[in-house]
């Protein structure tokens, strides 16, 4: 019997704006010890379906209009809010995106930990703080003893996301909901947690639904997949006939969108663009500590016309060195020569000047456009302030830029707030190359946005790359992306370059360990 | 800053003039009743201030003491004070000086505070360090013993009550400001445009201030009720404006002197007061809003 069957629920938010419907009659159901994923994009419903039934939802303005989701033979949608909140954290738990902010930065791990047994289950808290210690140590909590009276501030996120595991367990539930839980670690972090919550699953007995916008993270341990669009499941099923043969078109979209083959270099000009010799970027928090070695002795050329992929985690250094190459962060020592010039001489004038002809696209779309400008005033700015076309010609240059870049022209008077993510980054694109820049350093341009406008954009980059002729800094955490995109590829870890060399050198034949182990973290095995 | 720089920097204001954000901001105020009516209330008393002389019924100065104070009547629709004095022409003479004391120090409170705080919360380290710590320096000056020492080195002044109570009040400003740049310089949109090569000027007034905006108006509309306020209360001390001259703030404070008798010396100087504090905080959060690009279109 199923753990959890949810049958045709229908959620709808009420706004000033009018009446959404958010949930649109889905059913799906949780076996015991079987691990369930809902994958869709944002807005496809996928958390507030799951919030909805825990009543987790603000209503108003949210609403259930309909449905039932039967748990243990009882309807939880028909449950009163005490009767739900004795249900919730002791039968079902929850684990989310970020750990930080799940946490109470001013108590101890453990004490956060023994709570729910000291005011659940009333037990003393000497056996309570026993029991935490156990669980912290199953979930791969080293010498949980000392960990027992840590704060939150620290750890790292991985080692966040394993406490936060920890306290889902700690009642010991049946069913166990995580929502999206790695997709703000790691990648070989990210690898650990998931292997992490099937042994848990497996070991314990327990249900798993499992939230997720990326098939590939759940494509190796899930035992059934529902996929969500707009409020309604278009598809369902195990994962081998899914990947085998997706039925609905939007399955096959989201299959197709996932970033596979190589590039193959087509690189004749041997002349380097850039050259780099010894960067440090060294921050020094204050007079006493010892420097944080953001950037450590890197020397690299990239080539006119290739795309450079830049691969690290989070700390190893990649966007200072990027931003150290257009002069955004500061260089400590080394040198930065671009197409013959010594970047890191220049002043003034000279500088503005190498300015535009190096270019930088942001990672976060909704941060790196001024809120308080339209895209007309967006794309003019750059124009204007290098000169680049009469102020006569400037509607025109304009509505060039934004057929480029794919975006309506009747889109030109709108404020960044209006658009999506991906229409954003578009935004974001057309303002980089609104300079006709010959470099352009990408900062995981990619990473905050939707799977399938993922694709759209790495697309968009790879032919507008080839028609402006640029050359290109590419950065990202994510390997399937880089291979898709880079001729080249430099590994970076704790401020240093690790390994560099062709797309299919390092894919096929990584020389160093940590190149190994990226490569083993990628997920979706089953995919392939 | 070069020639070329320069030519650029009035390019990118010529395109902001025909920019959309004042215009849309105009367009979402104009839409909100209250913020509208708020604003033609302020310019209504405005006008009057201005006309005053012309309009008002009698002379402020005449004393008629054998009338006393009287309640409101035909011939003196707001009543008379203890002096027999017409109460609606001092209400008129009184709004002149506190309106003019409210906006001017207020706009010179804003002009200095937004300018200071956007250079220090902007450029940072030893510069931000000592701009702060002078700030922190006239925070802890006691506020009477500088108005005393203004009024005895320069004299007593209506203009220099102004500059007074500007070069008090723009402190917070200064402060709120600073804090706002400091967290919107670290936005990613600032950074693309230094990667544009926008200089720090025109990055200030391009990207940073008009983001900034917001709680600057709130603590404007805030400001100038209590700059009125302040000045009633260095009047009452004698170190503002003297009698016969007079101002709202004065008439409040005699007019609660007598409220067991005359309470309509209190009321209707109060009303005048309350009416204008109520306009400006509609008016302050209808620009609010209307700067706020954020708000629904329509």
């Amino acid at each position: 019997m199923a753990l959890l069957t949810v049958d045709s629920l229908q959620v709808s938010f009420t706004t000033r704006n009018g009446t959404h419907q958010a949930v649109k009659g889905v059913s799906f159901s949780v076996e015991p010890r079987k691990l369930t994923a809902i994958i869709g994009e944002s807005g496809s419903g996928k958390s507030v379906s799951c919030y909805a039934m825990l009543g987790l939802i603000p209503t108003p303005p949210g609403r259930i209009d309909g449905g039932t989701a039967l748990f243990d033979g009882r309807d939880l949608l028909s449950l009163s809010e005490g009767e739900l909140r004795a249900i919730r954290g002791r039968d079902i738990a929850m684990i989310f995106q970020d750990p930080m902010t799940c946490l109470n930065p001013f108590m101890t791990i453990g004490e956060q930990l023994i709570e729910p047994l000291l005011v659940h289950q009333k037990l003393p808290k000497k056996q309570a703080t026993e029991r935490a210690i156990a669980l912290l140590d199953e979930v791969g909590i080293r010498a949980p003893e000392t960990t027992f009276n840590a704060y939150p501030h620290e750890f790292s996120g991985g080692m966040r996301q394993r406490v936060m595991i920890a306290m889902a367990l700690i009642n010991e539930p049946r069913l166990l909901i995580a929502d999206e839980p790695t997709t703000a670690l790691d990648v070989t972090i990210q690898a650990q947690i998931l292997k992490l919550i099937a042994e848990l699953q497996k070991k314990r007995d327990i249900g798993v639904l499992f939230i997720s916008h990326d098939l590939a993270v759940v494509a190796d341990i899930a035992d059934h997949i529902v996929v969500m669009e707009q409020g309604e499941v278009v598809e369902q099923g195990a994962p081998s006939d899914l990947f085998s043969a997706a039925k609905h078109p939007y399955t096959q979209k989201l299959l197709d969108a996932i970033p596979t083959g190589q590039r193959v270099s087509t690189l004749t000009d041997p002349k380097p663009l850039i050259e780099v010799q010894q960067l440090r970027t060294w921050f020094y928090p204050n007079a006493k500590a010892a420097p944080v070695k953001a950037v450590d002795d890197v020397s690299l050329t990239i080539h006119r016309g290739e795309i450079l992929g830049l691969v690290g985690e989070s700390g190893s250094g990649k966007s200072t060195l990027g931003r150290a190459l257009l002069r955004l962060a500061p260089i400590t020592d080394g040198q930065v020569s671009f197409d013959g010039t010594r970047v890191t001489d220049l002043e003034g004038n000279g500088l503005k000047e190498f300015r535009r002809r190096m270019q930088m696209i942001f990672q976060d779309p909704f941060a790196s456009l001024n809120p308080r400008m339209t895209v007309y005033d967006t794309l003019a700015e750059p124009l204007l302030l290098h000169g680049i076309c009469a102020k006569s010609e400037l509607d025109r240059v304009i509505a060039r830029l934004m057929d480029d870049v794919g975006l309506a022209h009747s889109f030109i008077r709108k404020y960044p707030h209006e658009f999506s993510g991906g229409q954003r980054q578009r935004i974001a694109i057309g303002r980089a190359l609104a300079t006709k820049p010959e470099f352009i350093v990408a900062d995981e341009p990619v990473s905050a946005l939707d799977v399938t406008i993922q694709a759209q954009i790495l697309d968009l980059l790879m032919d507008l790359g080839s028609e402006y002729g640029l050359t290109m800094l590419f950065i990202s955490h994510d390997m399937a992306v880089i291979r898709h995109i880079a001729d080249r590829i430099v590994v970076m870890y704790n401020g240093r370059l690790v390994e560099q060399g062709s797309t299919d050198q390092v894919f096929n034949a990584p020389k160093e360990a940590y190149t190994q182990s990226l490569l083993a973290s990628i997920p979706g095995a089953a995919l392939q | 800053m070069s020639q070329t720089t320069g030519s650029a920097a009035n390019l990118l204001d010529q395109a902001e003039q025909g920019s959309s954000l004042w215009q849309d901001a105009w367009r979402r105020l104009r839409k909100n009743k209250l913020a509208v009516a708020g604003g033609a209330i302020l310019i209504l008393l405005m006008i009057v201030a201005l006309l005053t002389p012309w309009l008002a019924p009698y002379n402020y100065e005449t004393q008629d003491l054998d009338l006393g104070a009287t309640p409101p009547s035909a011939q003196h629709w707001l009543g008379t004070d203890i002096f027999g004095r017409d109460l609606l022409t001092q209400i008129m003479y009184g709004g002149r000086v506190s309106l003019a004391v409210g906006f001017i120090a207020t706009a010179v409170a804003l002009l200095i505070g937004v300018t200071w705080g956007a250079v220090a919360g902007y450029v940072g380290g030893k510069v931000d360090a000592v701009m702060m710590r002078l700030v922190d320096i006239l925070y802890a000056l006691p506020f009477m013993i500088f108005i005393v020492l203004l009024m005895v080195v320069f004299g007593r002044n209506v203009l220099l009550l102004f500059l007074a109570i500007g070069a008090v009040e723009w402190l917070t400003m200064a402060r709120i400001m600073r804090s706002q740049v400091q967290s919107l310089r670290q936005q990613e949109f600032v950074e693309a445009a230094i990667s544009l090569g926008l200089g720090p000027a025109a990055i200030l007034r391009r990207h940073v201030v008009p983001n900034a905006l917001g709680p600057i108006i709130v603590y404007t509309t805030l400001t100038i009720p209590s700059v009125m306020l302040l000045e009633a209360f260095l009047s009452f001390l004698g170190l503002g404006i003297q009698p016969p001259q007079t101002s709202w703030g004065l008439l409040i404070s005699y007019g609660a002197e007598t409220m067991e008798e005359y309470p309509w010396l209190l009321i209707f100087p109060g009303l005048a007061l309350t009416i204008t504090l109520f306009s400006l905080n509609f008016l302050g959060d209808g620009l609010r809003d209307a700067l706020d690009v954020r708000g629904s279109k329509d």
